[in-house]
């Protein structure tokens, strides 16, 4: 109980400290079952593959290793799949970003004469969507299909970025604007010296999105450019592993094969599961790394105008 | 395939479309065409700016609408969309005449409705739960971890589902036979009856944290005073919840719910499609599922166009409807 009643505070009836006590232990479930997948994977990364077959790894490593790492570092294709992953993620950011900004100041003007119109045309598309084939077909029109472009043009613009962009910017006094044209700024001026740099919080939230979005994508890798080496992602190359280890492990083999190869003399091997485990860490570090940081962001971006409604 | 989390914005946005209405149909239709291109020249940078934007919208959102055609065709790609030839609504009556289809349709209701739901309570629940805990450091710890799953690609997801429920080791089955509820473990993936309930549980744990969000800011603008005079009058924590916070975010429930309805046949992909195996796929495969695997495996593009078609038509009719039910109920709405 000492935990509770610090967790609690104050005094207070019998019933409140029953309530405030249930509650807590069904939070610390709920973080339990939230973290427990993950640390497990990196119990398991860090373990060598030998004897994670033997089973039993929880929350620790029983034989340390770096051998996972290094075996999934030391593989070309997932080097140059990671470096595909970090373009697409900055560049598709970079783009993605300002291109929504953009729309977002331009219907975010009182004044503007395609307000309206923009804004329509622009959210019935989150209902509207033609689906695969005819989309397919147009990317292979447009040359799209075997190019890296394909990770960024078609996506580049997300409407509800734009909306929760637009809510933050005509939330910003309009003085500043009037002042500014008085002073001869014209649109852009306005655009990149006043918008754009007071909305900061609100483009660091989208920027997370767009960024986890892109880093976190291999729908577009599979469908466009499977058979292009070149153009595969991290997250590519962690399906491909999954679905192998799947694979291998509805026919019962992987786990056999791989003792086989440890028994025969190598001196350390890996499993697909270890694999799957070292590069799940990999491909889901730099974003658990990052999101707490922007946490006050993206819960005021996510909230913007939305209460009010 | 990502659900919106706070399409709360849209509504604002259209309620205000409507008013800014009224002073336009003032003008007299003549003068039209002429208030355009002066307001074309008086706005010309602001119109610099959106026209990029617009073709991209017009070339990647509307133009593969009109692929729609196909649907209605017998597509061959060697022949195109002008020299294919049509067939009328073949497709569809092809479509509802296919066993494997109905199956399809089924699964993709089933697992839609059980996300909706079980998102829907699970995100509520914890939103209310979360804004009753008193230390704020804890709370924000359980958020900030909360959060976490949201972040990660479903291909992760898939990943760690398929570990915590293998046959060996998994730890859903190391507890189930620890605490003697079972005696062998169970082959989860490999059973096609659990697979929308692995569905939904995974879907929640994913992102139970993150759709709370909205609900927890919705509670934190219910007006104090309410709480207050409730403890007065003696009301216990439970009461407080069902009388003064449940119905607090009722509107954003509402409004939420229409927007969800929208998507009531997208039922997601990445996680069917990842989980997938040849012993549960007949309760796996759902409507994006089968347009991939007649689409893009078996080239029927027809078909598969068909399908979609089907979908989005099929969504904007249940939007369209949810939303005048709401409208009648005296609710707040979309639009």
């Amino acid at each position: 109980m000492g935990l509770i009643n610090r967790l609690t505070g104050k005094r207070r009836s019998v019933d409140d400290l029953i309530f405030d006590s249930i509650n807590i232990v069904l939070m610390l479930v709920l973080v339990v079952i939230m973290l427990y997948p993950m640390l497990n994977t990196l119990a398991i990364s860090l373990n060598a593959s030998t004897d994670t077959i033997r089973g039993g790894i929880r929350l620790l490593p029983r034989e340390f290793t770096w051998y996972n790492y290094q075996h999934v570092f030391n593989e070309a294709q997932i080097l140059r799949a990671g470096l595909t992953s970090i373009l697409r993620t900055l560049i598709g950011t970079v783009l993605g970003v300002f291109a929504s900004a953009m729309v977002a100041y331009t219907i975010s003007r009182p004044h503007f004469f395609l307000k309206k119109f923009i804004t329509i045309t622009f959210v019935m598309t989150m209902y509207m969507n033609a689906g695969l084939i005819p989309t397919y077909l147009l990317h292979r029109e447009l040359g799209l299909i075997g190019s890296f472009w394909v990770y960024i043009l078609p996506t580049l613009i997300g409407v509800f970025n734009v909306i929760v962009i637009r809510s933050f910017i005509e939330g910003l006094p309009e003085t500043l604007f009037e002042s500014a044209k008085m002073d001869g700024a014209g649109e852009f001026t306005q655009f990149f010296r006043i918008a754009l740099p007071l909305s900061l919080p609100v483009i660091a939230t989208v920027s997370l999105f767009v960024a986890v979005g892109q880093w976190n994508q291999w729908f577009d890798v599979f469908i466009y450019n499977s058979s292009i080496p070149e153009l595969s992602t991290l997250q590519y190359e962690l399906m491909k592993v999954l679905s192998n280890s799947n694979a291998a492990f509805n026919s019962g083999a992987g786990a056999e094969s791989a003792f086989a190869a440890s028994q025969s003399g190598v001196v350390e091997t890996v499993t697909p599961q270890s694999i799957r485990a070292a590069m799940t860490v990999v491909v889901s570090v730099p974003i658990i790394m990052v999101y707490p940081f922007l946490q006050k962001y993206f819960v005021k971006g996510l909230t913007i105008g939305g209460v009010k409604g | 395939m990502g659900i919106p989390v706070s399409p709360l914005t849209v509504t604002e946005d259209l309620k205000k479309e409507k008013k800014s209405k009224q002073p336009k149909k003032r003008k007299k239709q003549g003068s039209r065409l002429k208030y355009f291109f002066t307001k074309c020249r008086e706005q010309k940078e602001l119109l610099w700016m959106s026209i990029p934007f617009l073709i991209w919208l017009f070339i990647f959102k509307y133009l593969p609408l009109g692929g729609w055609v196909m649907a209605f065709q017998d597509f061959k790609p060697a022949r195109g969309f002008f020299d294919s030839d049509w067939v009328g609504f073949d497709q569809f009556r092809f479509l509802f005449q296919d066993q494997r289809f109905l199956e399809v349709m089924r699964n993709t209701l089933a697992m839609s409705l059980i996300n909706l739901v079980l998102g829907f309570l699970t995100a509520i629940t914890l939103a209310v739960l979360l804004n009753e805990l008193r230390q704020i450091r804890f709370k924000r710890i359980v958020q900030t971890i909360s959060y976490m799953p949201h972040f990660l690609s479903w291909v992760v997801v898939a990943g760690l589902v398929s570990s915590a429920l293998a046959m060996e080791d998994g730890i859903i089955n190391v507890i189930l036979m620890n605490l003697g509820i079972i005696e062998q473990p169970i082959m989860f993936l490999g059973i096609g009856e659990y697979f929308w309930g692995i569905i939904g549980a995974s879907d929640v744990w994913k992102s139970v944290g993150w759709n709370s969000i909205i609900y927890l800011a919705a509670i934190t603008m219910i007006d104090q005073e309410q709480y207050e005079a409730a403890e007065i009058d003696g009301a216990s924590r439970l009461q407080r919840i069902f009388y003064i916070t449940l119905p607090g975010i009722r509107s954003v429930v509402v409004i939420l719910m229409i927007m969800n309805i929208g998507y009531i046949l997208e039922s997601g992909f990445e996680a069917q499609y990842l989980l997938m195996n040849p012993l549960n796929m007949d309760y796996a495969e759902n409507l994006d599922i089968f347009v991939l695997r007649y689409g893009i495996s078996m080239a029927n593009f027809s078909l598969a166009t068909a399908a979609g078609m089907f979908k989005t038509v099929v969504s904007f009719i249940f939007l369209f409807a949810a939303n005048k039910v709401a409208q009648k109920l005296g609710e707040a709405r979309l639009f």
